[in-house]
């Protein structure tokens, strides 16, 4: 079991963010080209490993392993591994990498190409963010492919630390109040998180990490309910589910557009991500014994953050917000315990990260270009900038899960899957679609339509950098709205496996010829 | 524990195995020489001189340390009559990984004392009994004159704290502390600059050093009262034997751990330490805050693990009470801080709550948890505080936080250094600090659970002001008479380098050193 390719994966960003780094400031320009360049062969390593991904039946459920002692006093080892779920979110996070690389291409460079005007600060290093970018990549990748507890925990951890220089050195003019709240946040779930994997190590008295030596030996009974507390807490707070979502704005907002895109995007993900790779299979007792509660929480956490993000003026606020909602559907999705709830939702994590990636990116194009994040300093772009209007038209139409869109495709799945077990919230939780649409078209109605206000007048529309950076997000995700196949190949058999940890199958299909034809 | 027989019953006279005190030997014969140093060398030799006598002292002490790795042996009390000749100093695992950790600290320290780049002279006053503010004192403070006793006082607390640890005689213990604390007293008092501010500092810790003296020596009273012995060993075999009172037994180890609790800086016998710190030249401040804390757990371990093995359930709750105090006093009150060495004192006082997590239960992991703890701990804040020696205004160290706003700007690889350095104090994986903590509460996990859950708890409340710092040194923006940033001398350069290099290194890959801790593990009560 020492197969190189993810290590190889892994240690492409780190190596270059190291390069990257040591750069000198004024090669500010040889950074970016580095970097772009290093995160498209990424993209192009990742793509190659998910075709030769084994989807048949019975192809085992982690693939590419590899494991190697690390800390044996510990019975740490560095194993990584990918089953279905983990190889489509490395996917989204490395092809979200260079379209936010291109989106920031010269929001450092200069007081025009910034965001927000912030009074009184120096120019900041453009070398430095794509440094930091490269690094967060490397831990991303090597969040999403432990297979060892420990090692996911050191991940998980330490990725806080680049994201947290991203919104504190990048960010805007609250961001040191921003990154100190998202740091302490995820922190304090973290530490929890980490008192459970003691707990696991320490009961299942196996002296060892691996998660397949681990699922299935935790005793049930109140240890188990309280090691899955620890986990929980950690995942709910970065997924993040109400109520432990305040801190999302916050971030969101003061974050640049291309660090909100990746927080939101991708970190937000480890949440949902954690839930189906350690909550449900290692606690499978306690998981079913919490699902009503957090199922319920989901659905709470629908209406609520999208009332919310109606009611915001500020437009970053306002799509973190949006993301808040989308994560109630993502948990409704993974606790339903159905094989379409939970590809639902897997697809869910992909489809939100390009749809919020795409999304984060136009608007934080659309601020670039009136210095404010405030709805009101805008009105009537369309006319001046009719690209940008049609990108940001369609990122918010992929947000509100249009029927032609990708994420209709997974929203479907998981009130499908939530309806065949729970119909009453899964009703309750459709009338988030209805709100998603408010929120989305109300926006796009403050800014682009109407009079053109003066701010606008003299807005430039997107440049062919800007069209790379965003189009590719969107035809992708057009793309999986009509032809989600390749995706829920790979997703299916994992989470099939995962569902089998729960001991759950899927109840007497009451839906069976809708949900058999999306398969 | 393993417990090993060094003398046959039927000796009278003690066979003292000189080897294993070799290095204590050659720490007090290197301070004497820095004695005789002080009388013949001329003054503009001194310094120099006696910076090489102090490091050639602890190297070569360090390399008989390991040299001596592996061996357990006991040399004996001086009570002749005692048939079973108990071992007033159990040169053990333990013993010697204490003995290694605190040499190495203390030849960094050595390194920081002896950074001449940064002021006229050092950081070491040139005449500490000179008034302050006295023409003479003024004169003094511009030439490059150094009070170079701080070398063989350093030398002389080093041989206290290799004793304090191994002893296993409590009179001997006690002694020891004598001898660790009264140099610590004076060195407090050298500050070249905020001279007032030193001698407060160095006045306080005297009378409350004292105070925890008393308290210790009056604790030993007692236990001799109730075991008519001062050895851990007889000690703990009096407490199945003796006829006497309890009252005896407990309020001795009450008021003995009150005095080694004290050294230890663990609330609530705490309340020197900020005042201490600040006051002190901050490479005393640098020494104390990691070598006294692992001679002081150390002596902690012993007195526990030996005397008092067979009442766990009696001292248990005092733990758990005085390390809760400790964590949540080290967190929450670091966070009102405004001074950088404060902050530090106050995050030293939270991981003194941390060790005594491991402390607690006790097994063979807890003790090894216990020496990998200290070990990452000491390398992590003597760093720290060697960076604050670079961050200078006009006035000395410019240590107020505000004065630290957009550090980064100025100096990139001090920022860089010292977060690292508060990332691994706050626990953050991919640093030491971490490991020592996942060690900590992996070894108390069974016997303290609950303990675990508030440790965490506090650690991230604690995170919140090393997070200051950072958040500070790289978001912010530098004040108008923003402080300049030394280029650190060779000296100083190197025990930094060596402090962050351990600090990541053990990060990445602690096997090493959590194997040397594990093979370490055992006690020799005789």
């Amino acid at each position: 079991m020492h197969n190189l390719a993810l290590v190889i994966l892994m240690a492409i960003p780190l190596v270059a963010s190291i390069g990257v780094f040591l750069l000198k400031p004024s090669q500010g320009r040889i950074a970016k080209i580095v970097s772009l360049v290093v995160a498209l062969a990424i993209v192009v390593y990742v793509v190659v490993l998910t075709a030769r991904f084994d989807t048949a039946p019975h192809a085992p459920r982690f693939q590419f392993q590899g494991s190697w002692v690390w800390i044996k006093a510990f019975g740490v080892h560095f194993a990584v591994g990918v089953d279905g779920i983990a190889l489509v979110l490395v996917l989204m996070a490395v092809v979200l990498v260079p379209a936010v690389m291109l989106a920031s291409w010269t929001s450092f460079d200069s007081r025009s190409g910034a965001e927000e005007e912030i009074v009184g600060t120096r120019r900041r290093s453009a070398k430095n963010f794509f440094a930091l970018m490269l690094l967060l990549e490397f831990f991303m990748i090597g969040v999403f492919v432990a297979t060892d507890v420990f090692l996911f925990y050191v991940f998980f951890e330490a990725m806080l630390v680049p994201m947290y220089f991203i919104i504190g050195s990048f960010g805007g003019p609250r961001r040191q109040y921003a990154a100190m709240k998202f740091f302490l946040y995820s922190l304090v779930g973290g530490l929890l998180m980490l008192a459970s994997v003691i707990g696991l190590y320490v009961t299942t008295g196996s002296r060892t990490f691996a998660i397949s030596e681990l699922i299935g030996k935790v005793p049930d009974g109140a240890t188990q309910k309280w090691l899955f507390l620890g986990f929980f807490i950690a995942f709910a707070i970065k997924a993040p589910l109400v109520p432990f979502h305040t801190w999302l704005p916050d971030a969101g907002a003061e974050a640049p557009a291309g660090g909100a895109a990746i927080l939101v995007g991708v970190l937000d993900k480890v949440g949902t991500f954690g839930f189906l790779r350690y909550c449900l299979p290692l606690f499978p007792q306690a998981s079913a014994y919490f699902a009503p509660a957090i199922l319920i929480l989901s659905v709470i956490g629908i209406l609520y953050a999208a009332f919310l993000a109606i009611g915001q003026r500020d437009m970053k606020r306002l799509v973190a917000y949006t993301s808040v909602a989308h994560f109630g559907f993502i948990g409704l999705g993974i606790f339903a315990f159905t094989t379409q709830g939970g590809t639902g939702a897997v697809l869910y994590m992909v489809n939100h990260g390009l749809s919020t990636g795409a999304l984060f990116i136009v608007v934080g194009l659309l601020i670039a270009r009136g210095k404010s994040r405030s709805v009101n300093d805008y009105g009537g772009a369309a006319k001046v900038t009719p690209l940008l209007a049609g990108m940001f038209l369609l990122a918010g139409l992929s947000a509100l899960a249009l029927p032609g869109m990708s994420t209709f495709v997974s929203e479907f799945l998981v009130l499908v899957g939530t309806f065949t077990r729970h119909n009453g919230l899964a009703i309750v939780a459709t009338t988030g679609i209805i709100l998603a649409a408010i929120y989305v078209l109300y926006l796009y109605q403050r800014t682009f339509q109407g009079l053109v206000s003066t701010r606008v007048e003299k807005f430039r529309d997107l440049n062919v950098r800007e069209v790379l950076a965003v189009g590719p997000l969107i035809a992708l995700i057009i793309f999986l709205g009509f032809y989600p196949k390749p995706l829920l190949d790979v997703i299916n058999p994992a989470v099939k496996y995962t569902l089998s940890d729960v001991h759950k199958t899927d109840p007497a299909p009451k839906l069976g010829p809708v949900a058999g034809g999306l398969k | 524990m393993t417990a090993t027989l060094a003398a046959t019953t039927t000796i009278t006279t003690p066979s003292v195995a000189y080897h294993a005190l070799a290095p204590i030997f050659i720490v007090l014969g290197a301070a004497l020489l820095g004695v005789l140093v002080e009388a013949i060398v001329p003054r503009r030799e001194r310094f120099s001189v006696q910076f090489l006598v102090t490091l050639a002292g602890l190297i070569a002490a360090f390399v008989t340390v390991v040299l001596l790795h592996g061996t357990r042996t006991a040399t004996p009390s001086p009570r002749g009559n005692n048939p079973a000749f108990a071992g007033s100093i159990g040169v053990d695992g333990v013993g010697l990984f204490l003995q290694g950790t605190i040499l190495l600290l203390a030849v960094l320290a050595t390194l920081l004392v002896a950074e001449r780049s940064f002021d006229t002279g050092s950081s070491i006053v040139a005449s500490a009994a000179t008034v302050v503010g006295s023409p003479e004192d003024r004169r003094l403070a511009r030439t490059g004159r150094v009070q170079t006793e701080i070398f063989p006082l350093l030398l002389f607390a080093v041989s206290g704290m290799l004793i304090f640890p191994v002893a296993n005689n409590l009179l001997l213990m006690f002694v020891a502390l004598e001898v660790l604390s009264l140099p610590l007293y004076l060195m407090a008092g050298m500050a070249r600059r905020r001279r007032l501010l030193s001698q407060e500092a160095s006045v306080k810790y005297f009378l409350l050093g004292a105070f925890g003296s008393a308290f210790f020596l009056y604790g030993l009273a007692l236990l001799y009262g109730y075991a008519n012995s001062v050895d851990l060993v007889n000690i703990f075999e009096a407490q199945r034997t003796s006829g006497q009172s309890d009252v005896l037994l407990y309020l001795g180890l009450a008021l003995l751990l009150v005095g080694l609790l004290f050294k230890a800086s663990v609330a609530p016998f705490h309340s020197w330490t900020p005042d201490v710190y600040t006051g002190s030249p901050t490479p005393v401040a640098a020494f104390m805050a990691s070598c006294t804390k692992v001679a002081a757990f150390g002596a902690l371990l012993r007195v526990l693990y030996i005397g008092f093995s067979g009442t766990q359930r009696d001292w248990r709750p005092i733990i758990w009470a005085v390390a809760i105090a400790s964590m949540v006093v080290g967190a929450v009150f670091g966070i009102t801080q405004t001074d950088v060495k404060r902050v530090l004192a106050y995050s030293s006082i939270a991981h003194a709550g941390f060790i005594l997590v491991a402390l607690v239960a006790v097994s063979k992991a807890s003790v090894a948890a216990v020496l990998f703890y200290v070990l990452t701990y000491g390398f992590a804040t003597l760093a720290a505080f060697g960076l604050v020696m670079l961050v200078r205004d006009a006035d000395g160290e410019a240590t107020h936080l505000s004065q630290w706003s957009g550090l980064a700007r100025k100096s990139p690889l001090v920022a860089i250094t010292m977060t690292i350095l508060l990332l691994s104090m706050a626990g953050i994986p991919l640093t030491s600090g971490f490991m020592g903590k996942f060690y900590v509460f992996q070894a108390a996990w069974h016997t303290a659970g609950p303990l675990v859950v508030i440790a965490l708890l506090s650690s991230a409340v604690a995170a919140f002001y090393y997070l200051r710092i950072v958040v500070l040194m790289f978001f912010a923006e530098p004040p108008e008479n923003a402080p300049t940033v030394s280029i650190p001398g060779a000296a100083s350069a190197v025990a930094l380098t060596v402090g962050l290099v351990v600090t990541v290194v053990l990060g990445i890959f602690p096997q090493p050193v959590v194997d040397l801790a594990n093979n370490a593990v055992s006690l020799v009560a005789r």
